[in-house]
């Protein structure tokens, strides 16, 4: 098939009339407006939250926080999984992850109110949560340091941020510079770059979120975090192509029904891959149902937190699985773009259930109490994170003109 | 055989030599690109012939709508057993922990749902592999020990080099002179008439004979 790719490839091109060398987004295309809106909406709610909000602030920035940083944690995974397979039909959509994992730097700078809310947040932070747990809490005591506990955080966050920029740099690059050897060290880089992005996805799961719960741990809570994060990052890709495909926009030709279907289909395995680990995780503490591990699922089905559960369960694995079955779904702009707003809305609902039982739980009767900081700090980190994917896509082109798979990509077709 | 196109007639099968009267299975051309066969493949399907099918070394991209092919019912069959070996493995253990023999297990319930989820989930897979495999088999009409192209020599390069296009004396429109004449004008290679093989011609010679 490789030898047909070429020639079919420049067919494909002609077919559609696209010269992919002129793809890029419009100054006044509604996703660069929306964006440029997103980001000083979010600058205005951050400004507010920060100053009304009180300890409440935290918990609900934590959440919005760890939301929009699993999309971007999502794009970096997303984009070295398609270095590391050689995959050809990804080319079209792998810039718009590119520019997602771009804005991981930004999380840096937007951990600062975790570290400051830290006390609020982490009962072993200011040596709380000991009781009668104490010597369950005292084994992990040399791991839960303020000090080293930032550190880790620290490391963490440049590390993906490096390997983000990097890899988006590398890719940009070749836009001016066509080489296809830019590929080649992508594709070398990429295998220790997963190495890499695994341990620390793990870790900072356990240092930012099991940690909250100080006597609870689970050591599949990475994988969950990582399966959470993909389903995200893959919805987002779906909005974005299709916002940017839509009424002829720049991706018009480009991203076709052929690229849906393939989204549609890694969605629908990573939604069933997210239950399989949410599932492992419950099955195996309710079997062994020894009270240090119960406590979670038990904080979660009490005091208004189980219709959440369910919630989780029915959004994130059962309505998705039976919608996305279909092959017509996947391939239409539509039932695809429907499927992957429910899954973003329902990642975040996901995020709020892990995070928010446990870090309520210090308040006294910390049941299920919505809040209008959950809603504000959404805004503000959400109008920030969309305003820096605006600000990175409105310079290079959409999609990596130079990479010597794009022929195969633009030609690319499901059996 | 040359590949000139103006001498690209219709290969005289042996049937041809005796009038027209051995029963012919169909006719088969073959072409040098998958171009080729996919414009052949819509012109035929243009023409109104439902019983041909194309043969390749590979799949070609667009064959489907070219042939227009109704969507496969293979994942109905996928769909049903699966939810049937979902429901049927849940079910087992529902009856087998309430019923058949029930047995405290560590302090819980008869009937723990959450245990039974796997083997529930493993049934599902099952029931669903099956579907793939028999609906599969069912639909393509395998297992079978022979089929009348295989009587073709040329046909051999299918898995090679060449690509194909059959069309079945049993379509309606089919004619033995016509039909191979059509084919050669689509830019086959080369065109020639298979034969029924001889189990099936012996017992469809009475209808031959009569028509």
């Amino acid at each position: 098939m490789s030898g047909a790719s070429g020639t079919t490839g420049s067919a494909a091109r002609e077919r559609i009339g696209v010269d992919v060398r002129q793809v890029s987004l419009p100054a006044g295309h509604p996703v660069a407006k929306l964006s440029l809106a997103a980001a000083v909406a979010g600058a205005v709610a951050l400004a507010v939250a920060w100053a009304l909000g009180g300890p409440r602030f935290y918990s609900s920035y934590l959440t919005a926080y760890l939301f929009f940083l699993t999309l971007a944690l999502g794009g970096l995974v997303f984009v070295l999984l398609q270095f590391v397979t050689r995959a050809g039909w990804s080319v079209a959509v792998r810039r718009l992850a590119e520019h997602v994992m771009g804005t991981l730097p930004l999380f840096l700078v937007l951990f600062v109110p975790v570290i400051i809310g830290m006390g609020d947040l982490f009962p072993w932070a200011v040596g709380e949560g000991g009781g009668e747990h104490e010597a369950l809490v005292g084994s992990k005591a040399l791991w839960l340091q303020p000090g080293s506990w930032i550190l880790r955080s620290a490391v963490y966050l440049v590390l993906w941020s490096v390997l983000g920029w990097w890899f988006r740099r590398q890719s940009i690059g070749q836009d001016r510079h066509p080489d296809p050897g830019v590929t080649r060290r992508l594709q070398i880089a990429s295998a220790p770059g997963l190495v890499v992005f695994g341990v620390t996805v793990t870790l900072a799961s356990f240092d930012w979120v099991m940690s909250l719960d100080p006597h609870w741990y689970s050591t599949i809570f990475g994988v969950y975090v990582f399966a959470g994060a993909v389903v995200g990052i893959l919805a987002l890709v779906v909005v974005l192509s299709v916002a940017l495909e839509r009424r002829r926009g720049p991706l018009a030709g480009i991203v076709t029904p052929e690229h849906y279907h393939d989204l549609g289909k890694l969605l629908f395995g990573f939604v069933v891959f997210w239950a399989y680990i949410a599932f492992s995780q419950f099955m195996l503490i309710w079997y062994g149902n020894l009270p240090e591990e119960t406590v979670w699922y038990r904080q979660r089905f009490e005091h208004g937190w189980y219709p959440v559960s369910v919630a989780v369960a029915v959004g994130c694995f059962v309505v998705p699985f039976f919608f996305l079955l279909g092959r017509d779904v996947k391939r239409n702009r539509l039932t695809l773009t429907a499927a992957a707003v429910w899954l973003l809305v329902f990642h975040y609902v996901d995020v709020y259930w892990l995070v928010m039982p446990s870090a309520l739980s210090v308040d006294p009767g910390g049941g299920f109490h919505p809040h209008w900081l959950d809603l504000l700090t959404l805004v503000a980190v959400g109008g920030l994170f969309a305003g820096a994917v605006g600000r990175l896509m409105a310079g290079p082109a959409l999609v990596p003109v130079a990479d010597p798979r794009l022929p195969e990509s633009l030609s690319f077709e499901n059996m | 055989m040359t590949d000139a196109r103006g001498a690209a007639a219709p290969t005289p099968a042996p049937s041809a030599w005796d009038g027209g009267r051995t029963p012919v299975w169909g006719a088969l051309a073959e072409f040098t690109t998958p171009d080729g066969l996919l414009a052949a493949a819509a012109a035929v399907r243009e023409a109104g012939f439902e019983r041909f099918d194309a043969h390749s070394p590979f799949p070609v991209h667009g064959i489907e709508r070219a042939m227009r092919l109704k969507r496969s019912p293979v994942p109905w069959f996928v769909l049903v057993l699966g939810l049937g070996g979902a429901a049927a493995g849940m079910l087992l253990q529902w009856w087998v922990s309430t019923h058949a023999y029930p047995l405290v297990i560590s302090g819980k319930p008869f009937f723990s749902w959450p245990a039974f989820v796997p083997i529930m989930f493993e049934c599902g897979v099952l029931g669903g592999a099956l579907g793939a495999v028999f609906g599969f088999l069912s639909m393509a009409r395998l297992p079978r020990h022979h089929h009348p192209l295989f009587g073709s020599t040329r046909f051999e390069r299918v898995g090679d080099d060449a690509f194909f296009l059959s069309i079945e004396a049993a379509d309606p429109r089919f004619d033995r002179q016509r039909t191979p004449a059509m084919l050669a004008d689509l830019g086959a290679r080369h065109v020639e008439l298979v034969d029924m093989p001889a189990p099936e011609a012996s017992r469809k010679e009475p209808e031959g004979g009569a028509a």
